[in-house]
């Protein structure tokens, strides 16, 4: 009963996608499918028909409430890449909005993959959302795999360190991990470096009630004026840089790895105070 | 005589689907403590017991040229006791056998199920992975132990190719393991919320790996893949089911006591494998040893009732 409830459901999503994306962005979109079996599934968990229902509400809230503009959404090359970008708003909608951007505004269309923090695959519902939007556990070997299959991948090398992050450190960029470094150099993957205006500032963070997070499995438990992380309608405007290659050893010492990581953070510094000085406000 | 290939654990369904396909061309010795239901004629049978000495006389009398060594035991009603003794004492006989008559082929039947799902695993776990599935569920803890029997026994006998596979779920009409018997629940449970990517393998195409195995060039560990991975709900509604949703924090006690009230025969780590990963990458094996699978997706899904 609740299946066919479901299908319904998900059959109304799709056709409020198709009808706001236009006919022939739907026409491109269909060459996303990968299917590799009868049942429609990725050897991931990836589903077309799944992700163009789920992307309905994100498209509306990208073209009515956070009302998105893209700045060099061309830059992105063809084939493998690392989108990496800063990270922010207590619930992940950046990452949703740059997958968006990638389907509706990128030509071709293309069904990004983010890593996820590794608490996903243990709650319900949501593990199984993520799945089938081809979003994955964020393990090396994932990524790795996903880069030798020419994927677009986005990762947030500040995770739950950016996120999380309360409103004095707004546009500050937390401490970068350096593991996607590491999988560029290994699979010679071009990264864009990628700044969100906007995102930071959509739920103020108060403070970080950390027992709390801790006591629910979460990685922060933020507390907002409105008590919950709900986004507010800021505007977003999302930068992409030109490819940056790098080359060297993937195995080198954390400083060498470090020296890299800190020009892709440079980058999107940059970006961050270039779009902080052409937009008129937070909200418009 | 011709020399002969050994298949402990031969009277089970694996075992008598590979006798059938095996014994036209090679001269078979079967050992297992159960009778062997149906046998061909020319498959020789011993039936005793692994642990026994007189194992050893078949070894002492024939000339062995490989041992197929699917003689594991995995039923959750069994004292672990006995478990422990009969999968891991009786391996570790046969693997002495093996070294001290000479046998230059060894293939051992393990399962991906050594890895064991978890929320922390990659979607396609290789070779290399850390055999993790006792930290959740002790009662595999000898499955793993045989597994690393096995490697130890590649490593310290370099001149005997020594074959490990590591199948996905095996299903098939008749076979009795866990992932077969509950998906021939006609209301099954689910848990909630959770609808991992499953792999499901055809005995049959589990035999002819064996099979495959026993080419002379092959040696080492290698996950067995069937037609792919796809979402247990597919799985489901293929088979015509209808999943009774339970929340996951409800499911395990609730198991835990139909389990031992024996209203239920899935102890509840087995809940792990419907709400977490543990996929494996086959493509070593699909290339080392030039093997597909030849049962589709839907054969293979449909192989658990009969069809």
């Amino acid at each position: 009963m609740f299946e066919g409830l479901g299908d319904k459901i998900r059959q109304r999503l799709k056709g409020w996608t198709e009808q706001m994306a236009g006919q022939e962005r739907n026409e491109r979109l269909q060459a996303l499918v990968r299917t590799e079996n009868e049942y429609g599934v990725d050897p991931f968990g990836f589903n077309l028909d799944f992700s163009l229902a789920a992307v309905g509400p994100f498209l509306w809230l990208y073209r009515n409430y956070f009302r998105v503009e893209t700045f060099g959404i061309e830059k992105v090359p063809a084939g493998r890449v690392l989108l990496v970008s800063n990270h922010s708003g207590q619930l992940p909608m950046d990452g949703a909005m740059i997958g968006v951007a990638m389907m509706m505004e990128a030509s071709p269309p293309r069904a990004i993959r983010s890593m996820v923090e590794k608490w996903v695959p243990s709650l319900p519902y949501v593990s199984t959302f993520m799945a089938r939007i081809g979003q994955i556990v964020g393990t090396p070997e994932n990524c790795r795999r996903l880069l030798e299959s020419d994927e677009a991948i986005l990762v947030f090398p500040e995770g739950a360190r950016g996120i999380a992050k309360l409103w004095p450190q707004r546009y500050q960029l937390q401490e970068f991990g350096l593991g996607f470094m590491r999988l560029a150099l290994e699979t010679h993957t071009p990264i864009v470096p990628v700044a969100v205006i906007g995102a930071e500032e959509q739920a103020p963070a108060l403070m970080d009630l950390k027992p709390v997070a801790k006591l629910l499995g979460f990685p922060a438990f933020p507390i907002t004026p409105t008590g919950l992380p709900i986004p507010l309608p800021t505007k977003y405007r999302l930068y992409f840089g030109d490819p940056l290659h790098f080359t060297g050893r993937p195995d080198d010492e954390d400083s060498e790895l470090d020296k890299k990581v800190r020009t892709v953070k440079a980058a999107i510094q940059s970006m961050i105070h270039q779009g902080l000085k052409e937009r008129r406000s937070i909200f418009w | 005589m011709r020399k002969a290939i050994v298949v402990t654990g031969i009277s089970g369904n694996l075992g008598r689907t590979l006798a059938k396909q095996l014994h036209k061309t090679e001269r078979i010795i079967g050992i297992d403590r159960r009778p062997f239901v149906g046998r061909p004629k020319d498959v020789e049978m011993y039936q005793l017991d692994l642990r026994k000495k007189k194992a050893e006389d078949v070894f002492r009398k024939n000339e062995i040229s490989a041992v197929i060594h699917m003689g594991i035991m995995h039923d959750p009603r069994m004292s672990e006791e006995e478990h422990h003794s009969f999968n891991v004492v009786g391996t570790t006989r046969l693997l002495e056998y093996c070294a001290k008559y000479g046998v230059k082929k060894v293939v051992v039947l393990s399962s991906a199920n050594v890895y064991g799902p978890s929320p922390d695993n990659s979607n396609f776990l290789t070779e290399d992975a850390p055999l993790m599935a006792a930290s959740r569920f002790s009662g595999v803890r000898d499955l793993i132990e045989v597994d690393m029997l096995a490697h130890g026994f590649f490593w310290r006998h370099p001149d005997i190719n020594t074959v490990i596979l590591r199948p996905v779920h095996i299903v098939g009409p008749t076979i009795k393991n866990a992932p077969s018997n509950y998906l021939r629940l006609r209301r099954p449970w689910t848990l909630a919320g959770f609808d991992p990517m499953v792999q499901l393998i055809h005995v049959e195409d589990v035999a002819r790996a064996m099979i495959a195995a026993l080419s002379p060039e092959l040696r080492g560990v290698y996950n067995v893949v069937g037609p792919g991975e796809v979402p247990l709900s597919s799985v489901l509604r293929e088979l015509g089911h209808t999943p009774i949703p339970v929340p996951h924090p409800v499911a395990r006690p609730l198991l835990g006591m139909l389990f031992k009230y024996r209203l239920a025969n899935f102890p509840p780590p087995e809940l792990d494998h419907i709400q977490f990963l543990c996929n494996v990458d086959g493509s070593r094996w699909q290339q080392e040893a030039g093997w597909k699978p030849r049962h589709s997706m839907r054969d293979t899904i449909r192989a658990v009732v009969g069809d």
